[in-house]
């Protein structure tokens, strides 16, 4: 059938089954733009920047699993998506871009709006496609789908000219295995070495003081079950990085919760003593490691991770295996059973767990109460509470999110969305809002900082348009925190450019926009207005939280120090020697 | 606790890290001949903060399919990173680091050299004989020379006819293929 690029277009992308483009149209995309209007099969939210539909399709992709997808005009179109590609590249997020470019027969003409967005985008995509024949259009388009949400996911971007789209064509859709077949390049390992997993198996029984260290990767291959039975089989702690929230319940008995910078003290104290660290869908981040040759000095280390360039990339790890982490963890656990399950040093073992038990209860993860102004962590808190532990989060970047990670108790992987590799402030609302949309029968929480908020928070009105109920609480100090925590740390209180007390009646500002605003300066004000928020299911609902201004995220490992550097919960630097070593 | 407390605090251990030495490492790149497939690669290594000090491509006898040899100064390990990050574009097929592995190289050079004396004239062929290389353009005051071999016999050429005077260079950078010796194991590496 004869029909336009344009058509093509939308062709592919309800092949692929999806079901949101998040989006913002232009001159260069408008032949798909009307492809669109008159095929009427997918829905499209309309962002008011681009940045906003790249996070959107982000929150989409990490929240249901799905391959997210974001489309924009070329030029300045273009350029506002790469923040998103960014993070998506670093956070390994499945999201298809599509962009408008100017005709071919203008490229590299500096035509209006013309740039060159395959270059600028190379180094930050897993791949990205400029289309110069109609023919190759399907393909390269199924290709881009691929490619996004195969081996270790990550973003693509497909760049039209306008030419392309409104060009006639028969060209058929080529079917899945035509792709990969067309890839001769690109066959990502799932399955793992069987004779690593041996070894793994046999390290795993022989260890005194194990620890399981879980990330993205687990998130990704959704392996929390595994996880499960590999940590009671074998009676191994899990700690779990920013990413790897939710891979691993951490309500559970052997849960160590955060490990690294904002770890808490009991996870790195496990990872400092233990003789075996097992990386499981990680990738040993300097956020993570602090000081490398501190890290987990005394342990062996396997490292399962289904991107082989991430192995030894930033620790010579002892057994590493190239796999998916589902399919590796599910051999692991018959290999171990095979062998007969047995811990081959019980007594050990289980002075390993007491010994956690007791660290645990030495410096649990706290702080200060109040019953005058309103503490942070207090408020996640009761926002986990008031969720019962069941709602979506989305964060922006700062000092909230640390806060959010800590204090909200996470049981299910795609439960915790943040951006934890680029660090984007203002990922929050749009996030918040591409997750509420994929997975609407979920309560969505964004817990944002009053900075991060307001770079994406012309997605408010986006959010009272299409009607999505996300609930917003902005954890509010007038201040840029976290740098404000660095500055009263390690720049003897020279607060450079970080008071944000001048700023918008966050309330009244919802309420121009047709959504619903609440304000909390008090403690017992807290619980009150989230129960109110609960109860608005038509409407995006903002929560302005005026917190205590100067609460620090702690404890907390200064970047590059080792975890002996700890600064602890109560402000005390350096940890115990008698506490932290297991002396005798 | 005050007990415990007067126990010294153990040296803290230290984990060994990787450190590798810094050398020339030759990496032979199979690609698809895909539009943009070179910035690709000249992007990935300049983002580790190297230099390329050779590149060739040309294609192979598969049509569609190139041939890349990349001479390139650094740290083994983060060289080794590279060849990783290689083999994960989309559109390599095969990569490998050959500075270890037995191989054939050669480099090619054309050479314009000053040659306006009688006396030069006889200097220049006579060296261009003994390193086996062909006069492919003479004018009345310039011998153009082709020379291939190692990259050592061309700098050696280079350096005896330096003193005539070099008017123009052109070398063609590395290409090599790895030997095949009858105990050679095939790379199992997964591209």
């Amino acid at each position: 059938m004869t029909r336009k690029g344009a058509d093509i277009v939308i062709e592919v992308l309800k092949e692929e089954g999806v079901e949101y483009i998040f989006g913002h149209p232009g001159g260069a995309i408008m032949e798909v733009y009307d492809a669109l209007y008159r095929d009427g099969g997918i829905k499209h939210i309309l962002t008011r920047h681009e940045q906003g539909a790249g996070h959107m399709a982000e929150g989409y992709a990490k929240a249901t699993g799905k391959v997210g997808v974001a489309m924009s005009t070329s030029g300045p179109g273009a350029t506002n998506l790469v923040t998103a590609i960014a993070d998506a590249y670093m956070d390994s997020v499945p999201v298809v871009f599509i962009t408008g470019q100017v005709p071919t027969h203008l490229i590299g003409n500096d035509a209006f709006q013309e740039v060159d967005i395959v270059g600028i985008t190379r180094p930050i995509t897993k791949h990205n496609f400029l289309v110069k024949r109609i023919e190759d259009l399907p393909l390269i388009l199924r290709q881009a789908f691929y490619i996004a949400r195969t081996g270790r996911p990550g973003p693509v971007l497909v760049d039209i000219p306008k030419d392309i789209t409104q060009k006639l064509s028969d060209v058929k859709i080529p079917s899945l295995d035509e792709v990969k077949n067309s890839l001769p390049g690109y066959k990502p390992h799932t399955e793992g070495n069987p004779q690593q997993i041996k070894k793994a198996a046999k390290l795993i029984m022989s260890a005194k003081r194990p620890v399981l260290y879980v990330g993205g990767g687990a998130v990704h291959s959704e392996a929390q079950k595994e996880l499960v039975e590999l940590a009671e089989l074998m009676k191994i702690p899990v700690t779990t990085t920013n990413m790897g929230k939710g891979a691993f319940p951490e309500l559970h008995p052997l849960a160590l919760h955060m490990l690294g910078m904002h770890g808490t003290y009991y996870a790195n104290m496990a990872v400092y003593n233990c003789d075996l660290l097992i990386a499981v869908g990680a990738r040993f981040d300097d956020r993570v490691t602090g000081k490398i040759e501190e890290f987990a000095p005394q342990a062996s280390i396997i490292h399962i991770d289904i991107d082989p360039a991430s192995i030894s990339k930033n620790i010579v790890v002892d057994v590493p295996i190239v796999g998916d982490v589902k399919v590796v963890l599910r051999k692991l656990i018959e290999e171990i059973k095979k062998e007969g399950a047995k811990i081959l040093f019980p007594e050990e073992r289980q002075k390993w767990i007491e010994q956690i038990e007791k660290w645990k209860k030495l410096h649990p993860l706290t702080y200060r109460k109040s019953d005058k102004v309103i503490k942070p962590q207090y408020v996640i808190e009761e926002i986990w509470k008031a969720t019962k532990g069941d709602a979506i989060i989305a964060t922006g970047v700062g000092q909230h999110q640390m806060w959010a990670a800590m204090f909200y108790k996470y049981s299910f992987p795609r439960q915790f969305i943040n951006s934890g590799g680029l660090g984007t402030m203002g990922f929050g609302l749009p996030a918040g809002i591409g997750a509420k949309l994929g997975r609407p029968e979920k309560e969505v929480f964004v817990i944002d900082g009053d900075g991060s908020f307001m770079m994406t928070m012309q997605e408010l009105i986006t959010a009272v348009q299409y009607k999505v109920p996300v609930k917003i609480a902005i954890i509010n100090n007038g201040y840029l925190g976290m740098v404000r925590q660095w500055q009263e740390l390690f720049y003897e209180k020279r607060y450079s450019e970080v008071d944000l007390s001048v700023q918008p009646d966050f309330v009244k500002l919802a309420e121009a926009c047709g959504a619903v605003g609440f304000r909390a300066e008090k403690p017992k004000e807290v619980r009150e207005i989230i129960e109110e928020a609960l109860k608005i299911q038509d409407k995006p609902v903002l929560l302005d939280f005026h917190v205590d201004r100067e609460e620090n995220v702690l404890p907390m490992v200064p970047a590059g120090k080792s975890y002996r550097d700890m600064i602890l919960e109560d402000g005390k630097k350096g940890v115990d020697a008698d506490t932290m070593y297991l002396v005798g | 606790m005050s007990e415990l407390n007067s126990i010294e605090a153990p040296t803290p251990m230290i984990r060994e890290t990787k450190k590798g030495s810094v050398r020339k490492h030759i990496i032979t790149v199979l690609v698809r001949n895909e539009l943009g497939v070179l910035a690709r690669i000249a992007t990935l290594i300049a983002g580790k903060g190297y230099n390329i000090e050779g590149l060739s491509v040309g294609e192979t006898h598969e049509k569609g399919i190139s041939r890349m040899t990349i001479e390139v100064i650094g740290d083994d390990v983060v060289i080794d990173q590279v060849v990783k990050q290689l083999r994960k574009l989309i559109d390599t097929l095969k990569v490998r680091d050959l500075t270890d592995t037995p191989h054939v190289e050669r480099e090619l050079a054309l050479i314009k050299i000053h040659t306006s004396t009688p006396r030069a004239r006889d200097e220049v062929l006579r060296i261009t004989e003994i390193f086996r290389g062909r006069i492919v353009d003479v004018s009345q005051s310039t011998y153009t020379v082709e020379i291939t071999g190692t990259e050592d016999k061309i700098n050696a050429f280079v350096e005896l006819v330096k003193p005539f005077g070099i008017m123009e260079m052109a070398r063609t950078g590395k290409v090599a293929l790895k030997r095949e010796m009858a105990n050679t194991e095939e790379d199992t590496s997964w591209k």
